[in-house]
């Protein structure tokens, strides 16, 4: 069973109609018994870095994330829920989780393409490229793009750590992977086909 | 690098489109949702939903479109129309909307666009804008004019002003209709989109005037918009989607081109 961490992040159902149109069975939860039992986590998350973590300490879902990394069990990070596993963001400059080491950070207020000045948010469509093959992506061509709508991009001080990267002005890390942990920048839930395509893949992983 | 996003927007009324749009084999599709369905299966990269319901005791019927909407395609989309408060917010994104666009009542109470970011972040938030060419004078210096109640009433704000202002209370893209050019299929007001875009670090999508693939071409270079809506040039089916983003491909315009 496939258990969404619920949290008051915003995407929680968004989320979970995707899984509904893949046919896969879950349960929305922020119940550690109930998370323990679940083969897999979603950590899917929309909204500000500080409200987040400090919900989630209150339930001590941050300590849960910790044992749940360290026990194998396939994890799915998405947007927030990506940026906060890390050590810390800089979105009001919050603690975070510390699942893998590194910062949230924001994006310069200077990039430019083609000498125009880029928006913030990065809102819309962007593609990943991956550095190797990851389980995630199986059956996903590499044209593929998916939905981002973020300011801040996860930085692990680890470049091992990072599966893919999208340009914005820059190139950032959209895609982590861990051992059981793999985390998303963008929406896989908002990322038309491609990104259902990475919910089954995540929801058929072993996490190896 | 990203790309520009190709917007397809509906008109919906007691639940039903407002004109029936024209799909496979000229059949006439009235739902809003098996048109969102059609769209999203030619490639738009989100769609926009406007309510025109006039009476607000129908005003739950879009509520449930919304919500089998979020269930069918997986794309964002964003619904406008007859936004009044916090509260008509609430109702659309908990449907499952990614966005919702105020533009009439963040006129008349802007502070519904800083209390909309608070309660669901800058990203849910668009701010809808009627725009007409007026004299530029001392009070619209940059010669557009704010109007409002679908184009009826003008209301001496500028339009510049007004972008930035929104941008500053929290709205996190702009919606920019020209009155002028909307309708007419003759292009997007190229002028107007590229001042606004190029004055604002939020995105902006282009809407008002297309008819042809070239008009999107025009708008997203040298009008600077970030996405092009688009209505009736694919509701008659003069084009598919999938037809204008190959054109602007072909133009060397970022487009999601796979789905």
């Amino acid at each position: 069973m496939i258990a969404i961490i619920e949290y008051n992040a915003g995407n929680i159902t968004s989320v979970a109609r995707a899984l509904n149109s893949i046919g896969q069975d879950f349960i929305i939860t922020n119940d550690t018994k109930m998370l323990d039992a679940a083969s897999h986590a979603v950590f899917p998350g929309v909204g500000a870095a500080g409200e987040a973590m400090a919900y989630l300490k209150d339930k001590k879902l941050d300590t849960w994330l910790k044992h749940c990394f360290q026990s194998g069990k396939p994890i799915l990070g998405i947007c927030l829920g990506t940026q906060i596993i890390l050590d810390r963001s800089e979105e009001n400059d919050t603690e975070c989780i510390g699942l893998v080491a590194g910062v949230t950070k924001r994006f310069p207020d200077n990039l430019t393409s083609a000498g125009r000045v880029l928006k913030i948010p990065h809102m819309g469509w962007n593609s990943v490229a991956l550095k190797h093959h990851h389980p995630l992506f199986a059956g996903v061509p590499k044209e593929a793009e998916f939905y981002f709508v973020h300011s801040y991009y996860p930085s692990p001080a680890d470049p091992s750590a990072v599966l893919g990267t999208t340009d914005y002005g820059m190139t950032f890390c959209s895609v982590l992977a861990v051992n059981n942990l793999v985390a998303v920048q963008f929406h896989p839930e908002k990322s038309g086909r491609p990104g259902l395509q990475i919910l089954k893949n995540f929801c058929a992983w072993e996490g190896k | 690098m990203i790309s520009k996003r190709i917007i397809p927007c509906l008109d919906v009324r007691d639940g039903k489109l407002t004109k029936g749009i024209k799909f496979k084999g000229n059949v006439d599709i009235g739902d809003p949702v098996e048109a969102a369905r059609e769209y999203y299966e030619q490639g738009a990269d989100e769609i926009v939903f406007y309510d025109i319901t006039a009476s607000s005791d129908k005003r739950d019927i879009m509520i449930d479109v919304v919500r089998r909407v979020a269930e069918t395609i997986f794309i964002p989309f964003s619904v406008g129309g007859g936004i009044r408060n916090l509260e008509d917010m609430r109702k659309v994104i908990g449907a499952g909307a990614e966005k919702v666009s105020v533009n009439s009542a963040a006129v008349l109470e802007p502070d519904i666009i800083t209390q909309g970011a608070r309660a669901f972040g800058s990203q849910c938030v668009v701010l809808g804008m009627d725009v007409k060419k007026t004299a530029a004078s001392k009070k619209t210096p940059s010669g557009y004019e704010i109007v409002i109640e679908g184009g009826r009433t003008f209301t001496g704000i500028d339009a510049l002003w007004w972008a930035k202002e929104a941008e500053r209370l929290g709205a996190g893209e702009i919606c920019l209709n020209s009155i002028d050019a909307d309708g007419v299929q003759d292009g997007y007001e190229i002028n107007l989109t590229a001042l606004i875009s190029g004055n604002v670090r939020i995105p902006v999508i282009a809407s008002g005037g297309a008819g042809k693939p070239e008009h999107l071409a025009d708008v997203l270079t040298a009008g600077r918009a970030d996405a092009a809506l688009i209505a009736s040039m694919v509701h008659y089916r003069t084009y598919t989607i999938r037809e204008i983003k190959q054109y602007l491909s072909s133009q060397n315009i970022a487009m999601r081109m796979f789905w």
